[in-house]
């Protein structure tokens, strides 16, 4: 069996701040880490690997990410910490994409790759927030789709049973191999390394590959291979005018029940 | 071509770019910013540049969408619950697409897919639709989003439309993305803000990003349809005209089998969502300790309201994880929302940007929560929690 977990490199934290006198946006002192979503997709392919493997199934497991070459020292560490393989989208060409244009990139590495029977996704990535890769990607491969999986129930050859959110509430559905899962952080939290993982990562194949190397389409990747354009951006202002009231905590909750009624009617 | 351009002439080596990148894909050296293989093309330095040095240079992009002015009209996909009525983020959109419709003097069409129950046309008409294309067909439950996808990729290819908005439940954000990626056009997600431009005449989508911390305006310019989820409770309902008259339009049956399958149904016991909530008492690590909880329950029932928390009360085992409300919980937008003893992280706050009234109660004055708070009390909350439930029994009596 073969699982591609798909990572995402986010900043350390998503905290944005206005510089006050040039009135731009400060992003300074933000390592990158792995999109704590796709931790959780790394972990539920690894524990599917150690099951398989424990049944005496071959299974590997190969984590794909699109980013600036700095991005190999997460792919890196996710085989210190199981994965077995690890490839790197990274090409100037890239940059710049939208959803559209990144899910063609990753689309074309995950082709370049043996032939997929599982591939996850975090539910969404904690800067952009779109939670789109998963299901474009299904789109893409006209693969069956399901997301926000919090938990693996089994996997058989021919399919995959699975508990994920839904309108209605959570709900268990089964797909068939091959199909594309997001999953929900609460599906599982991922490994620490082993120390012998560190030593085998520090070897570890991370393929780098270009546009052209994976056969993506000029015109359907980076900046100006993507349909949506940011025309502007801006902090929004939280300085909303709070009312607070004072008082004894009776006096105070007497003007709260005031608005609490206004509002109600 | 594509890319950052600097003209070395008028830099002043000032590293605000370096300071305003967030990959290190510009650096600056021998008081000249230079561009690295890290950059993502975001564009913050051309922001952050104070000498005008940076521009981001964008390549023609080459319209696929041939004859951009054949795409006419705006499409509503609305969306069905399990009892077969459309959910009410469909007549929120229906109200805003009215308007998007009449600004570019366009009909707003509603898509009504699967089995709907009775009357769902009629009042997808009523709140402002002038036609309802309605594909009855039981296959398209909602379970294998890939076919409600190839039944409005397979329409708008078709018929054309300018834009196509979707809600973003659970299912919209399964949906709207296969159809993107099979139309190859651009998507917005969760979008607070939908906008004609009256210059251009495009759809000017306007979205938080970075957890709430960035508002990003975005457009399709050279792609059709421009496509936008946006979340339940953004927008509101208009009220319904009875007296509208449109028409209803029956499309075939999709040709093509479900792959997924329920094998266990939601169960009934999961509760309510707090994600629909009319009104949500939150609850954070300020109301101390887990024996307040009772109390608290006590004021969300006289108020009609749904219990929802902060991370830390999860991770404490005080609620469980579908009460959690913010980044990795659930977004909520509730008519009405009571947050008590929340410092507001801001993880939290992404998480209830859509509440239209919120009420602050905390000991701490500079917490963050009251900057996006309405209303505000500042004192021990357990006090002032047990006064606010003797009023509102007094009131309800």
């Amino acid at each position: 069996m073969h699982v591609v977990v798909c990572i995402k490199a986010v900043p350390g934290s998503t905290e944005v701040k206005m510089d006050p006198e040039t009135h731009t946006i400060v992003r300074d002192g933000r390592e990158a880490v792995i999109n704590p979503f796709d931790a959780s997709a790394l972990e539920l392919a690894l524990e599917l690997a150690d099951a398989r493997r424990a049944a005496g199934e071959d299974c590997s497991v190969t984590v794909v990410s699109m980013g600036i070459p700095a991005t190999e020292r997460i792919l890196r560490d996710a085989c210190a910490r199981g994965a077995t393989d690890a490839l790197l989208l990274s090409d100037r060409a890239f940059a710049g994409a939208d959803t559209l244009a990144t899910c063609h990139a990753l689309a074309c590495g995950i082709r370049a790759l043996p032939a997929a029977d599982l591939i996850l996704c975090g539910k969404m990535a904690v800067d952009g927030d779109t939670a789109q890769i998963g299901p474009e990607l299904a789109g893409a491969f006209d693969l069956p789709c399901v997301t926000d999986v919090s938990e693996l129930v089994g996997t058989g050859d021919e399919s995959i049973v699975v508990r994920c959110g839904s309108d209605e509430g959570p709900v268990a559905v089964e797909a068939p191999l091959p199909c594309v899962l997001t999953v929900a952080k609460e599906a599982a939290q991922l490994r620490m390394p082993s120390i012998a993982g560190v030593r085998a990562a520090e070897d570890a194949p991370v393929a780098v590959r270009g546009a052209e190397d994976v056969g993506a389409d000029p015109a359907r990747i980076g900046l100006s291979g993507s349909p949506t354009q940011v025309v502007h951006c801006f902090v929004p202002d939280r300085s909303g005018a709070v009312r607070l009231f004072d008082g004894s905590a009776e006096e105070q909750a007497a003007a709260l029940a005031g608005i609490i009624e206004e509002v109600r009617s | 071509m594509t890319g950052i351009v600097i003209d070395a002439e008028k830099c002043v080596g000032c590293r605000q770019c370096e300071r305003a990148c967030a990959s290190a894909g510009i650096v600056v050296e021998n008081r000249t910013a230079r561009v690295t293989e890290s950059c993502t093309l975001c564009g913050a330095c051309v922001d952050a540049c104070p000498v005008g040095t940076v521009e981001l240079v964008r390549g023609s992009a080459a319209a696929r969408a041939e004859d951009l002015g054949t795409w006419r009209n705006v499409w509503v996909y609305c969306q069905l619950d399990a009892s077969g009525a459309p959910l009410s983020v469909a007549f929120e959109l229906l109200g805003r697409g009215r308007e998007l419709a009449d600004a570019r003097g366009e009909n707003l069409v509603a898509l009504l897919a699967g089995t709907p129950a009775p009357g769902s046309a009629e009042a997808l008409i009523a709140a402002g639709a002038d036609e309802v294309l309605l594909c009855e067909d039981g296959r398209l439950d909602r379970v294998d989003a890939s076919l409600e996808a190839e039944l409005v990729a397979h329409l708008a290819q078709d018929l054309r439309p300018e834009i196509i908005l979707y809600g973003a439940t659970a299912f919209g954000r399964e949906l709207a993305p296969q159809v993107a990626v099979r139309l190859e056009t651009g998507l917005t997600a969760d979008c607070t803000v939908l906008e004609i431009n009256p210059e251009t005449g495009l759809l000017e989508q306007t979205r938080p990003a970075f957890g709430g911390n960035l508002m990003a305006t975005i457009t399709c310019p050279a792609h059709r349809p421009q496509m936008a989820t946006v979340r339940p409770g953004i927008f509101s309902a208009p009220a319904a005209d009875p007296a509208r008259r449109g028409q209803v339009t029956r499309i075939a049956p999709v040709a093509r089998e479900p792959r997924v399958r329920i094998v266990e149904k939601a169960s009934a016991r999961s509760g309510p969502s707090i994600a629909e909530a009319e009104r949500l008492v939150v609850l954070g690590r300020g109301i101390g300790s887990k024996k307040s909880l009772p109390l608290m329950r006590r004021l969300a029932e006289l108020l009609d309201a749904e219990i929802g928390c902060t991370r830390p009360l999860v991770e404490a085992g005080w609620l469980e994880y579908p009460h959690q409300v913010g980044q990795t919980g659930v977004a909520v937008a509730p008519k009405l929302l009571v947050s008590i003893g929340v410092s507001g992280a801001i993880q939290h706050l992404a998480g209830i940007g859509g509440a239209e009234t919120v009420i602050a109660i905390n000991e701490d004055p500079e917490a963050p929560i009251f900057s996006a708070a309405r209303y505000g009390a500042v004192g021990d909350c357990i006090e002032i929690v047990s006064a606010l439930v003797e009023q509102l029994e007094k009131s309800t009596r």
